[in-house]
This record gives C-alpha cells, sequence and structure tokens, in this order.
C-alpha cells in the first residue's frame, strides 16, 4: 500500500484542486523527521466531492492541514485554481485564504464560546471589509437559513445554548460565508447521532449545489462517505492504497485494506451473518513505517514481494486504481 | 430465566433553574442472567441517565428517583452511597463512552488497575499485578508487559478502551453496562471491540447492556433491543423480531438514517426532521408526535401506552406500523 504514483489523477483543465507528492513531515523526538503524509497525489474537479477514507493515525487530517496550509508541507506542491499555494507567503496566502474553508469534527469547541451566531457568522465578511453593514446582515440571515437555522430564533444566541447538530450547521454557514471554491470537511458527523448526521450530510450536500462547491471529506466510516462522495481515496499510514469512484469501491474493494474497512461497518441486521473480516490489531508507527507496502504487516495476503518492492498505483478498471501487488479479484 | 436485573418504573427527574427536568419517564425493563440487551436512542432520549441511575451513580438533592432498580432481588435505588459501592466491580461495572476522561492521566496504566484488585478483591499487591497482565491478555491488548507500564495517553483510543473493558471485568460482574463504548472509534477498531465484548460475555457468562444511538451497533451481540425516547421506552422486542418486524414509527425512522453500504451513492439520505423534545416541558400526547409522519389529532392530544403484541415485543403507538 505504498501506493505511490500519480496515475490516478486526471486533466487538470478543471481541476479545482491538484496535490502532487506532497510530503508533511513532524519533527520526531530525537530530531529525526516523522512523515504523516509521504508522497500524496490528490485531484478535486468542479463540482466533485473527493473523500479521503482510513484509520486514525493515517495522515487523512494532517493532508487536510496541509492543503489548507494551517501547517507546512515539506515538499510537493498544492495548486488551488491553478496556483501553487504550497509555495505562498504572508499577503498573498492570505489572499488565497478565503477561497477554501474548513470545517471541524468538533463543532462547538470551533465557535468561539463568547460570540453570538450572527457575529460568528457575519465576522469573516468584516475581516475581508465585503458589504456595507445591511449587506453583510442579510448575507448572514440568508446563510442561517440555508443550512436550516431560524435567523430569528438563533441569531442573538451564543454556540454553547445549541446541540452538536446545531453548531455543525453553523459551521458551515461559517465557511460559507465567503462563497469558498473548496469545502475540507473533517470528520464532520463523527461525534453526532446518527439520525443528525443524515441532516448534516444532506445540508452539505446542498450547499454543494447551492453554491457550487467542491468537498473534501475525511472521514473513518465508508458507509458516510459513499452517501455523500463521487471519489474516494483509501489512505493508510501516510499513502494511499486504492482510489475508486464511490459506489464501484464498497462493491469491489481490491485492496485488502479496503475490504477490510468495507467489511467493518456495521450491518442492521442481525440475520446478515456478515463475513467479517475483522482487522486485527492496529497501524504501526509511522516512525519506523514497514518496507515495502506499508499494509503489509496486517494483510492477509502479503507476500516477500509486499516487503521488498513498494507497489505503484495502477489502474483497474472502471475507474478503479489500487497500490497492492496482490489485489482482490 | 430468571431475572437478575429489574428496572421497574423508574423515573429521575433533576431539579433545574427551568424546573423539573423529567429525564426519565417510567421504564420497565428486565433483563436475565447472561443476556445481552441494546439500549437505542438519541441524545437526549434520556438512556444514559438511565442506565446511569441503574447503577445508583446519581443521587443528592437535585435528583428524584422514583420506582425500583432491583439487583437479584435486592432494591438498589434505597442504598446508600457506602453500601452501593460494595456492589460497584464486583456484581455492577460500567465502560464509558470516553477512555481517556475515565482514566486517571497521571497513573501508568498498570498500578492503576492493580488499586482496583488490591482494595476490591482484597488481593496482594503481587497477586494484583499478575492478574492485571491475565486480563489485558483477556481483552487481547497486545504486549501486556509492556502496556502496564504505559500511562493512558500513550495508548490510542482503542488500547484504552480495551483497558476500560479489563477494568470493568476485573471482578467479574454479573451485569456490565457499556454507554457508547465504540462511539469515539475507528469503525475498523468497533468492530474489535464489540466482537470482544461479545466473546467475554460468554466466556464470563455476565449480562450486558449497550447503550448507542446506532442500531447498525446493536444488530449482533444482543438478544434483546429496547427503542428509548424522550425518557421513555417505545419499542422493545428481541433484537431478530425488532429488525423483522418494527412496529414504532421512530424505530423505523432510527433505522432509516443509518448510512449504509448497500444505498446508492449520493442518493438522499432520510433523516429526522426537528428535534427531540423539551424535557422540563409538560408533555401531553404521544412524545414523538411532532416529529411523527404518521401523526394524527390523537396522537397530540392522548399518551399512548404501552402495547404488548406477544413475543416479548411491545410498543408505545397507537397507529404501529406493519402488523400482521
Amino acid at each position: 500500500m505504498a501506493g505511490t504514483g500519480k496515475a490516478h489523477l486526471r486533466s487538470s483543465d478543471n481541476a479545482v484542486l491538484r496535490v502532487e507528492d506532497l510530503v508533511i513531515e513532524y519533527p520526531g523526538r530525537d530530531g529525526s523527521a516523522v512523515q504523516a503524509v509521504s508522497g500524496i497525489s490528490i485531484d478535486i474537479v468542479e463540482g466533485e466531492t473527493l473523500a479521503v477514507v482510513g484509520e486514525s493515525g493515517c495522515g487523512k487530517s494532517t493532508l487536510a492541514k496541509g492543503i489548507m496550509r494551517l501547517i507546512n508541507t515539506s515538499s510537493g506542491s498544492v495548486n488551488l485554481l491553478g496556483t501553487n499555494i504550497a509555495a505562498l507567503k504572508g499577503e498573498a496566502l492570505r489572499t488565497v485564504r478565503p477561497k477554501m474553508q474548513m470545517i471541524f469534527q468538533d463543532s462547538i469547541s470551533s465557535l468561539d464560546p463568547h460570540l453570538k451566531v450572527n457575529a460568528l457568522v457575519e465576522q469573516p465578511l468584516k475581516v475581508w471589509n465585503r458589504g456595507n453593514e445591511e449587506e453583510r446582515k442579510a448575507k448572514v440571515r440568508d446563510l442561517l437559513t440555508s443550512v436550516g437555522l431560524d435567523p430569528e430564533v438563533v441569531g442573538d444566541r451564543k454556540p454553547t445554548e445549541f446541540s452538536g447538530g446545531q453548531c455543525q450547521r453553523i459551521s458551515i454557514a461559517r465557511a460559507l460565508t465567503l462563497e469558498p471554491k473548496l469545502l475540507i470537511c473533517d470528520e464532520p458527523v463523527s461525534s453526532l447521532d446518527v439520525s443528525i448526521q443524515a441532516q448534516i450530510l444532506n445540508i452539505l450536500q446542498d450547499m454543494k449545489e447551492r453554491y457550487g462547491l467542491s468537498l473534501m471529506f475525511i472521514s473513518h466510516d465508508l458507509s458516510v462517505v459513499r452517501a455523500i462522495s463521487n471519489r474516494v481515496v483509501v489512505m493508510y499510514l501516510g499513502k494511499i492504497c486504492e482510489v475508486s469512484p464511490a459506489n464501484e469501491l464498497s462493491e469491489r474493494p481490491l485492496h485488502h485494506y479496503t475490504h477490510a474497512l468495507v467489511s467493518a461497518v456495521p450491518i442492521p441486521d442481525p440475520t446478515k451473518v456478515s463475513g467479517r473480516a475483522v482487522l486485527e490489531g492496529e497501524p504501526p508507527s509511522p516512525t519506523n513505517p514497514p518496507s515495502g507496502c506499508r499494509f503489509r504487516t496486517r494483510c492477509p495476503a502479503a507476500t516477500d514481494k509486499c516487503a521488498a518492492e513498494e507497489p505503484q498505483l495502477t489502474y483497474a478498471g472502471n475507474g478503479h486504481y489500487v497500490a497492492c501487488h496482490h489485489p482482490r479479484a | 430465566m430468571s431475572n437478575l436485573f429489574d428496572i421497574g418504573d423508574l423515573r429521575i427527574t433533576f431539579d433545574t433553574k427551568r424546573g423539573p427536568l423529567k429525564a426519565v419517564r417510567g421504564v420497565t425493563l428486565s433483563i436475565a442472567k447472561g443476556e445481552s440487551v441494546g439500549i437505542v436512542g438519541e441524545s437526549g432520549s434520556g438512556k444514559t441517565v438511565m442506565s446511569r441511575a441503574s447503577m445508583g451513580l446519581l443521587r443528592g438533592r437535585r435528583v428524584k428517583r422514583e420506582g425500583s432498580v432491583k439487583l437479584n432481588g435486592v432494591e438498589l435505588l434505597t442504598m446508600t452511597a457506602k453500601e452501593i459501592r460494595e456492589l460497584w466491580g464486583k456484581q455492577i461495572a460500567m465502560v464509558f463512552q470516553d477512555p481517556m476522561t475515565a482514566l486517571n492521566p497521571v497513573r501508568r496504566v498498570g498500578p492503576q488497575m492493580a488499586e482496583a484488585l488490591v482494595k476490591r478483591m482484597g488481593m496482594t499487591k503481587e497477586a494484583a499485578d499478575a492478574r492485571v497482565l491475565e486480563l489485558l491478555a483477556l481483552v487481547r491488548l497486545p504486549e501486556p508487559d509492556k502496556q502496564v507500564v504505559k500511562y493512558p495517553h500513550q495508548l490510542s483510543g482503542g488500547m484504552r478502551q480495551r483497558v476500560m473493558i479489563a477494568m470493568a471485568i476485573a471482578c467479574e460482574p454479573e451485569i456490565l453496562f457499556a454507554d457508547e463504548p465504540t462511539t469515539a472509534l475507528d469503525v475498523t477498531v468497533q468492530a474489535q471491540v464489540l466482537e470482544l465484548m461479545g466473546d467475554l460475555r460468554q466466556r464470563l457468562g455476565m449480562a450486558m447492556v449497550i447503550i448507542t444511538h446506532d442500531l447498525g451497533v446493536v444488530a449482533t451481540h444482543t438478544d434483546k433491543i429496547a427503542v428509548m425516547y424522550g425518557g421513555e421506552v417505545v419499542e422493545i422486542a428481541p433484537t431478530k423480531e425488532l429488525f423483522a418486524n418494527m412496529r414504532h414509527p421512530y424505530t423505523e425512522a432510527l433505522m432509516k438514517s443509518i448510512p449504509r453500504l448497500d444505498r446508492a451513492p449520493g442518493e438522499r439520505m432520510p433523516a429526522i426532521a426537528g428535534t427531540p423534545p423539551d424535557p422540563v416541558a409538560d408533555r401531553v400526547g404521544c412524545a414523538f408526535a411532532p416529529r411523527c409522519a404518521y401523526a394524527t389529532d390523537k396522537c397530540h392530544k392522548e399518551h399512548p401506552e404501552l402495547t404488548d403484541a406477544g413475543n416479548g415485543h411491545a410498543y408505545r403507538c397507537f397507529f404501529p406500523l406493519g402488523g400482521k
């Protein structure tokens, strides 16, 4: 699963985001560098939702933060609408920021508890000096309404008065204030009740159509991903294992890791004895990743070749790419 | 099967600034020896309050507790804090959702576990240390001898949850409450932990109560399921019966809102509109009526009682779905 290679990248004509060979390192304890993202390439075309799936520690959140330039990247390029933002600094970087926004898993702590909802949603407009007061107020009302909140009821209240689902709606409204082109959602529904998850996924879908957004959706849950995305990237320990259209991926997982992820999804039907491939153990430490394919230590099909040689992403038909020496049939 | 645990018309009311908050409004539930029960509901449905009250964890001036909770025929609600502490661990234990806050962050895992064994079971320190290793192996924590010297923050979420489970089963309780044990975990680790809990239940012959918002989690590993809404049980049935023959509209709505792999991609998710009822407000009709697609005038005016449909299946609805 080492999955280097860029076979899955598409021609860049209508790409909103094109990331190539991105490497992100954190300083390790003894002065060495730990690679959290090891040469990832992804692209998102206009109007598309790309999901990034993987377990805790696979580097999916680091990837998102790197793209957002919330943390510094070590090498590689991040092209947002044709500009390599990995190389930008200072004011030049600041001016591209409105084009990309992010929402987080813990929506309650990502909103300033001292500000009222109106002020929270209006703040980006003030920072960027957009519109006069009246126009800003109208925009806030419009945004809150579009995420299913009543501006009259919620506008003068503070985030602590709301539930997790309602806070997530507020952060979506706030993220859309500056009309970004790209919205990165980092596990936006994983701390919500299933009934509320569905509401938020529907809102994201509506917002995407209404504001012409492209989404990057990060999750560990393939069933959530299937509901919202067009294309899915499966990550393991900083590398890509598999890239595929959403429906194709869950029906025909080619990588053994993806197969394990698919079969881990609980099926709400007690009569279905699922042929579950429960993945044993947890991912190895990124400080000392396995040689060759990084998944080989937990893989049921691993051979000597997997230890010696890193598999490359190769095309497997139906828009499906896999980085595995012994893919599932 | 004789009943191990009996909850009878349990009502929990909190005294709040806004007035009495009725978190649990008359729940009756019995759990047989070795039985596994799922309690399912949204945030605010009263499922956590009910389980904590059953553990004897909620007490104090601002909590009004009515009804009864009996373990092997012994009433728990009237016990003093000291009396009930004697039962914790040995007869009744709990696993919480967030293992990071449930473990002591400044003590190493091993000594933290051993302390409980020394205090509760009267073991010597050496015997307790050995038992800790045994327990960690039982919950399939890799390399237990290396983990005991670590602090909780040095373990992953899944490993911490295994430690919590090991602590909960250390004194071989007769009943284990697990409150959202897998919600904070990745799906892969969630599957591992559920497998483990099912396996331990059979091996130790203990009863288990799994509290969750996700019907998918309790579809396997449970014998029966109680669906809670607004502080009440709205439907209860043996697991297979419930999934085959859902009668309450809320159960159906919960079921439909689960994201599934066999649904067409991009298809709109059937969400439950609206929000759960205000636990402080007085209630006249059915708690679910304002959000129910099938509600009529009667549902808004009259409160439905639990109707027994036979085979251990009961529901609280005037116009149940399906029906044979």
